[in-house]
């Protein structure tokens, strides 16, 4: 594990030896975050949103703890709870708004850090199974923000759970029983707010508990870099205390300046107003709309508009919902699968000619539609964009990926980081 | 192995797309979207402008007094306001005394029992009661309101797109159908002769759907008479009104916003050390 020359814990005082020799936890973290870490000293500010992603994951916690104090967990009283915590709790407004965009700000770190990965090749041997474990927390976080999301019991909660958990009657025979037995019911209700309560209450430290192997995988080859040149000697890296803890202290800083901008002075932004009307079975919100980082996703689901079948027959083996459901999951786990399909030994995007075309101009901009068009009511302009983006995802991924890393002639690559930072070649002597 | 199923998976997917995508103008062509009224008539909100606007903005308690009197005259009347303690009236400037006296004075009455006999009762609120619903359930609110139900205001500035801009649009948003014309200069019932207001409902092209249930509920000067002799003006009412229903949505934005200006500047200091910090230590390493 690690490099030959990171430095060695070495235990001063009576105290910590006699710790060191029984428990070897500050080993660990001086090993894991400490001077025992080296870490290539060429990272750029994208290396900063794994920590920032750890620290949201630490506010949501903390903020998730002190609501489920005051939080009642039933459907005549969930809705109330809720603004009993914004009216008459100490502070509670803080807590629950904090909350409440330190979701928002968990996914946007998030979403900067897989972007990272995407660009930087960061799934490539021999970090794949980082990706695999990075991809496994972002699921378990779609479905724990999904869960938390329908807690306060408004509109919007109510017909999300409605729709999403309606996801499970696409499935051929077993599907509509399957929901009931899931949800507790025919919709969601008393049973199924309580599931998700304790699940959305689980899930986060079964968050925690992956995180600790993503970062246990990451120790094994060490962090990537913007080159994506593998270390080759000390020259090359700076251990991560203090080099990074201080450029983390200062990316931290710049976070929580936008963190707190929002939650204090535009607290309701990402939101949607009518998870402020108290649910109601009986009435059907205009448009069902996720949280904005789900968009992405909802568009692809609605982007299925025809069966899949045999032609002039009738019959139908793939219904357009079912499709649209399984293209939905299926669009987050072909990530499990991207480091072999990208099979370019060359992992910085910087090297990449034709792949950074495709990324720039295809993936982004794709994502982006996805996004905008997933907010958007079913009306031809946004379905005929979202199909477009949603085609071009599924290529990009499947079909182009493996094309380009085959054809594509990269650039010739730096002979180490020393040399890409220093621009001259390392001395002889080194 | 793979690559090749993934080559097929993501043909299938894209092919079904495309597909989809050829089908979705196909249908647009051969049965293009008719424009519905909505679209055409409904109004964005009037542009106004209130004290508690913006980052540095706090309510004007004047203007929330004022807005109260109009709530408790006017709205009370079907709308209840159920998340709102009287006690919490004392952010709106007024005493201990005042809030108590508010409290006793209120039109509805809060349910109770009788002591004797058991037998339900009402008896006059106090100041660590909720505003008392006008109506006793929802039965009897749809009953006496051509079955349409008076939503509770405690949220309905966080609840509806524009927030206050809202409510003072649609509060002063009531117009004679016959003859309407949009700012385009169309005419409503020439467009969309079907879309005639229903009998019971009455037109508000501020509304989503443009037919609201709730009739006019401001309408003329002086409805109200204002304590501090402020003219009110149908415009004036709408205004407090719809500051004092932002004040019952959020009553602690103040804290909120004078909290987030310390966050603020603390974090400032912090991130300004923490780069100092990052600069020296990197001093002497190239990257």
């Amino acid at each position: 594990m690690s490099f030959p020359w990171a430095q060695e814990y070495k235990p001063q005082g009576t105290v910590s030896k006699w710790v060191d020799e029984r428990l070897p936890l500050p080993r660990l973290v001086y090993n894991a975050v400490g001077a025992g870490y080296p870490v290539p000293r060429n990272l750029n500010y994208f290396w900063n949103f794994g920590v920032l992603a750890g620290v949201a994951l630490v506010i949501q916690i903390v903020t998730g703890i002190v609501l489920a104090m005051h939080y009642y967990a039933s459907v005549d009283g969930a809705f109330n709870s809720v603004e009993h915590i914004m009216r008459d709790v100490n502070s509670g407004w803080f807590i629950r708004y904090a909350h409440m965009n330190g979701a928002s700000f968990f996914f946007i770190v998030v979403y900067i850090h897989i972007f990272r990965g995407l660009f930087y090749g960061s799934y490539k041997a021999p970090r794949e199974m980082i990706w695999l474990l990075g991809v496994t927390i972002f699921l378990l976080m779609m479905a724990t923000a999904f869960m938390g999301y329908v807690l306060p019991w408004g509109q919007m909660s109510f017909w999300g759970a409605q729709v999403i958990t309606g996801f499970f009657s696409a499935i051929p025979l077993v599907g509509e029983p399957l929901r009931q037995l899931l949800l507790g019911g025919f919709a969601p209700d008393q049973a199924a707010l309580n599931r998700f309560f304790s699940l959305h209450y689980l899930l986060p430290f079964v968050i925690a508990g992956v995180i600790i192997l993503h970062i246990w995988a990451l120790h094994i080859p060490g962090s990537s870099n913007p080159t994506g040149v593998s270390v080759k000697g000390e020259q090359d890296t700076v251990p991560f205390h203090p080099y990074y803890t201080a450029k983390d202290g200062f990316g931290l800083g710049i976070f929580l300046i936008f963190f707190v901008a929002v939650t204090f002075f535009a607290p309701n932004m990402l939101g949607h107003p009518d998870n402020y009307i108290p649910a109601n079975p009986l009435s059907t919100p205009a448009h069902i709309v996720p949280e904005w980082y789900f968009l992405p996703f909802y568009a692809i689901l609605k982007a299925f508009t025809v069966d899949f079948g045999i032609p002039f027959t009738g019959i139908i083996i793939i219904p357009a919902k079912l499709m649209g459901v399984l293209a939905m999951f299926g669009s987050i786990l072909l990530l499990f699968f991207l480091p072999w399909l990208d099979t370019s030994p060359v992992r910085s995007g910087h090297y990449r000619p034709l792949f950074r075309k495709f990324f720039w101009y295809g993936l982004i901009p794709c994502l982006l539609v996805l996004t905008y068009c997933g907010g958007k009511p079913p009306y031809t302009q946004w379905v005929v964009l979202s199909q477009l983006a949603a085609a071009y995802y599924f290529a990009h991924f499947l079909i182009i990926l493996p094309i380009v890393s085959r054809i594509e002639r990269p650039l010739p690559l730096p002979n180490s980081i020393t040399e890409a930072v220093t621009g001259k070649p390392l001395p002889a002597a080194a | 192995m793979v690559r090749l199923i993934a080559f097929l998976v993501g043909l299938f997917f894209s092919g079904m797309l495309l597909i989809g995508l050829g089908d979705t103008v196909i249908t647009a062509i051969k049965e293009p979207a008719v424009p519905s009224v909505e679209a055409e008539f409904h109004e964005e909100t009037l542009p106004v402008k209130f004290a508690h606007d913006g980052p540095l903005g706090k309510y004007d308690r004047g203007e929330l007094q004022r807005g109260l009197k109009v709530y408790a005259e006017v709205c009370a009347a079907c709308h209840s306001l159920n998340l709102v303690a009287f006690r919490d009236f004392a952010a709106l400037g007024y005493s201990e005394e005042q809030v108590k006296a508010i409290a006793k004075a209120w039109k509805t009455e809060v349910p109770s029992i009788n002591p004797e006999t058991g037998e339900p009762a009402t008896r006059p609120a106090i100041p660590a009661d909720k505003i008392p619903s006008p109506f006793a359930n929802e039965v009897a609110a749809r009953a006496a309101n051509n079955n349409a139900l008076p939503p509770d205001l405690s949220l309905i500035t966080k609840a509806r797109e524009g927030g206050p801009a809202y409510v003072y649009s649609l509060l002063l948003g009531y117009r004679d159908q016959a003859g309407y014309k949009n700012e385009e200069g169309k005419e409503l019932l020439k467009e969309f002769p079907e879309a005639a207001t229903p009998a019971g409902l009455h037109f508000n092209p501020w509304f989503a759907n443009l037919n609201i249930a709730m009739a006019a509920p401001i309408v003329s000067d002086d409805q109200v008479t204002y304590d501090d002799g402020t003219k009110a003006t149908k415009e004036q009412m709408a205004r407090d009104v719809s500051a004092f229903l932002t004040w019952a949505a959020e009553p602690k934005m103040e804290n909120r916003k004078s909290a987030g200006w310390a966050a603020l500047g603390f974090l400032l200091v912090f991130t300004v050390l923490a780069w100092m910090s990052y600069k020296t230590i990197w001093a002497d390493k190239k990257h």
